[in-house]
């Protein structure tokens, strides 16, 4: 009998690391690709890993002003990104980047970092911080178009 | 008699000229066809959704094999831009660039890899172009040749026919 209780012991801890291994990650990438956010989730995300509080002119200056190297983020997303931008090397037309003028933008978390991640190495040769980017899209979502 | 041998020359005549109208027409058309092949490459959604962000997504026939590999080998270093990608996207598209790649009959006539792997400074394309004055690739509106979309209308939907053409003022 105490060979069957740990038979059984056994299967259930077989069972549990099964679902560990297999199901738990299917669940975790099934639910990663759609990472359907809003804005607002987006910039709480920003804001808790700052630890501070964003500060909207800050996002404005930091966008509007370049850093060292030849582009600011308004080179290519114009000066008011309630409007469409233009690409400084191609020329292609930029959609535009707040929120209120196009339910696009900050919607993915994945595709907003992918994007913080190589605009900020154009402008300013390094990744932004946290504070940064919630500062940015502090700024953004106050525009109106 | 006599009109039989007036009359034969005029149909030979007829016949000649409606060949060679024909060829003509066929050689246009095939040339066109041409320009729409790279529409009929269907684009991958990935290489569409990461690549034309900044630019149109240029056709993959445009460029032979070891081009796109350069190029997609060093995306953080992009023409001057950081257009990195996760390992996931890169691999994907890379592989996709590589059957497509060269399918072009410009690159297929020419299949050397352009200077600095860019599709602009091929010799073909050089040539279509050679009728673009500089200022015209300078105006606001145009950039320069790497933004096909200014004058290809139909850049996006990959018709780079020359009867889209519309050049901005």
């Amino acid at each position: 009998m105490p060979l069957k209780e740990n038979l059984d012991v056994n299967d259930r801890s077989a069972t549990a690391r099964i679902l560990a291994t297999f199901l738990l990650p299917a669940t975790l990438v099934s639910a990663l690709p759609a990472q359907a956010v809003t804005p607002t989730d987006l910039l709480a995300g920003y804001r808790g890993a700052a630890g501070i509080a964003p500060a909207a002119e800050r996002g404005r200056e930091l966008f509007t002003t370049t850093h060292g190297r030849e582009w600011s983020c308004a080179s290519c997303h114009g000066p008011s990104p309630t409007q469409q931008g233009r690409h400084a090397g191609t020329g292609k037309l930029i959609a535009p980047l707040a929120p209120a003028s196009n339910g696009e933008r900050f919607i993915d978390a994945a595709r907003a970092e992918k994007w913080f991640r190589r605009n900020c190495s154009d402008v300013l040769s390094r990744e932004c911080t946290a504070a940064e980017k919630a500062d940015v899209l502090a700024w953004l979502m106050t525009l109106k178009p | 008699m006599s009109t039989h041998k007036v009359r034969t020359p005029r149909w030979r005549l007829m016949a000649l000229a409606a060949a060679l109208f024909a060829s003509l027409w066929f050689a246009a058309t095939a040339r066109a066809d041409d320009d729409r092949a790279a529409r009929r490459v269907a684009m991958l959604p990935k290489y569409q959704q990461e690549c034309s962000g900044c630019h149109v997504a240029f056709p993959p026939g445009l460029l032979p094999s070891a081009s796109w590999r350069r190029l997609m080998g060093d995306l953080a270093r992009h023409f001057g831009t950081d257009a990195s990608l996760d390992a996931a996207a890169a691999q994907e598209i890379d592989r996709w660039l590589q059957t497509a790649a060269g399918g072009d009959r410009r690159s297929r006539r020419d299949p050397s890899a352009p200077p600095e792997d860019r599709i602009t400074r091929s010799a073909w394309f050089q040539r279509e172009h050679r009728e673009i004055a500089t200022t015209t690739w300078q105006r606001p509106a145009v950039k320069g040749p790497s933004n096909c979309a200014a004058c290809h209308v139909r850049a996006e939907q990959g018709d780079f026919n020359e009867h889209a053409v519309r050049i901005p003022r």
